[in-house]
């Protein structure tokens, strides 16, 4: 279980946070919504510990995340990157058993190479790519890798970010499919930021809604139509007009 | 107000300059932690060592040679204002090894290998590369740091002795087929010339440019702003700083190794 306690944080004079409460529960799949710049990516990045909170706790299965080891605490995190993020200088499959062949989860070469194949095949890729560098990929594919290099060491706990950005509607839905089938197959507790309800819809178990550095609204995916939330409503609905003032 | 308005400007830079100072010391510190504790990424030692050393030999070659050549030129016409010009292999011997070898190859290693460095990471930092490695369990400084500093340490002071030698043969070659020495006696000259001191110190410049020129690109690197123009003015910076930087210390090593 995730919970995220009164987390402020702010860059400069600008307040990103101010105060998110969350629960995320063992298991489930949470998407964050809410608009550009709202604070989404800062507040995985927290839960992570690659930014620290300026005020508030966040714990992992009651585990202060700051006050945790990061080797053990990491190990049980897979994260899929808006980019891709995958290392250039590696081939894919270098990139997918990047944990397998170092540190704590290290295993042989040829198992940790047979691992990533079987991950890729997992993300519909076949064995050919193996071998190939990240730029000789297409977007969709670099996806599917990054997503296999997420759950190649099994984790706990799966983070997306913005996983369909620059993807065509039918490799969106490709990926969202294949992160669907991954997090129930895996059983893990999932969170996922994006702004494109194709996702929500497709992924979420439940849904929390990040407007002005605090949640608005959270509840279940079902609810979520008839939330009768003014911030959720003008989301979900892509309007100009309402509470969310768009920059014209 | 107006009045004390430089004296404030002057204070700010002087604090920022503080600041960046404590700042890139404790990076260099935490670097070099890194480079004497588990776990070890031979790999991207290996990999730093091919493009810091191997890569940068034509460049420092190149260099050298024309270098020692023009050397041998000045030295020959300043030398025969005052009937000296038998002293051209020393002076080449000693102007190589103590100052030029190393501080042209410190420049050429900032200009190709900081530079390098610099645009990598920082591209990293700016695609979350560092982000994911970290997710990854693997530490920024352990991986992209501690290689690159301890592979500059060991192959930049190698470069230095073959920049010196290079430079001494393009000495030898002009000094030879222009200026009509011997070439028995301009090799003897310049072997019984040089002091082992002489060859320590140009050794030590390496290490410590070597040093300056690796972490310069790994700070600005991982300190990079957004998008290609961060990346541009990591770069950027690095490459200045590592210059100016380089300068400085071979100033100061100097100073220490010859000023008696």
């Amino acid at each position: 279980m995730i919970t995220l306690e009164n987390v402020h944080k702010s860059f400069g004079p600008k307040q990103v946070l101010r105060g998110v409460d969350l629960t995320i529960p063992k298991g489930e799949s949470m998407v964050i919504i809410g608009g550009s710049g709202t604070g989404k990516s800062v507040m995985l990045k927290s839960v992570l510990g690659l930014i620290a909170p300026d005020q508030g706790r966040i714990l992992v299965d009651n585990e202060d995340v700051t006050k945790a080891d990061r080797d053990a605490f990491l190990a049980r995190f897979g994260m899929l990157f808006q980019g891709g993020a995958l290392f250039d200088s590696l081939t894919v499959w270098q990139n997918v058993a990047f944990r397998l062949l170092r540190g704590s989860l290290k295993r042989p070469k040829s198992e940790a190479r047979e691992i990533a194949i079987e991950k890729l095949r997992r993300v519909g890729l076949t064995a050919d790519v193996a071998d190939q560098f990240p730029s000789e990929l297409s977007g969709g594919m670099q996806k599917r890798v990054g997503l296999a290099r997420a759950i190649a060491a099994e984790p706990e706990i799966i983070f997306f970010d913005e996983p369909t950005t620059g993807l065509d509607p039918i490799m969106s839905g490709v990926i969202n499919d294949l992160i669907r089938e991954i997090v129930v197959e895996m059983g893990a507790t999932a969170m996922t930021i994006t702004h494109d309800m194709t996702s929500v819809r497709a992924i979420a178990d439940k849904v929390a809604m990040l407007h002005g550095g605090q949640i608005k609204w959270t509840g279940p995916i079902a609810d979520m139509d008839a939330s009768g939330d003014p911030y959720l409503d003008q989301f979900i609905h892509g309007r100009a007009e309402g509470p969310i003032e768009a920059v014209r | 107000m107006i009045v004390l308005s430089p004296v404030a400007a002057l204070g700010r830079a002087i604090i920022a300059l503080l600041a960046v100072t404590g700042r890139v010391t404790l990076f260099a510190l935490e670097g070099l932690s890194h480079v004497f504790r588990p776990p070890f990424y031979l790999r991207e030692f290996l990999t730093a060592l091919l493009q810091i050393g191997w890569l940068s030999l034509p460049v420092v070659g190149l260099t050298a040679f024309f270098t020692g050549g023009a050397l041998a030129l000045q030295i020959y016409a300043g030398g025969a204002r005052f009937s000296a010009e038998a002293v051209v292999p020393q002076i080449v011997a000693i102007g190589m090894v103590r100052e030029l070898g190393p501080v042209l190859v410190g420049l050429m290693i900032a200009a190709r290998v900081t530079s390098s460095i610099a645009a990598e990471i920082a591209t990293m930092k700016v695609t979350e590369q560092i982000d994911a490695l970290v997710t990854l369990s693997t530490h920024p400084m352990k991986y992209l740091t501690a290689p690159r500093v301890l592979a500059a340490l060991i192959v930049v002071p190698v470069l230095v002795g073959i920049g010196d030698i290079i430079g001494i043969f393009g000495g030898f070659v002009v000094g030879t087929q222009q200026l009509g020495f011997n070439p028995a006696t301009y090799i003897k000259n310049t072997v019984n010339f040089l002091e082992f001191s002489d060859i320590f110190s140009s050794m030590v410049k390496g290490c410590a440019f070597g040093g300056i020129a690796a972490t310069m690109g790994c700070y600005f690197g991982m300190r990079s702003g957004r998008g290609a123009q961060g990346v541009g003015e990591a770069t950027k910076a690095s490459v200045q700083a590592a210059a100016v930087l380089i300068l400085a210390a071979n100033f100061l090593l100097t100073s220490v190794f010859f000023s008696s």
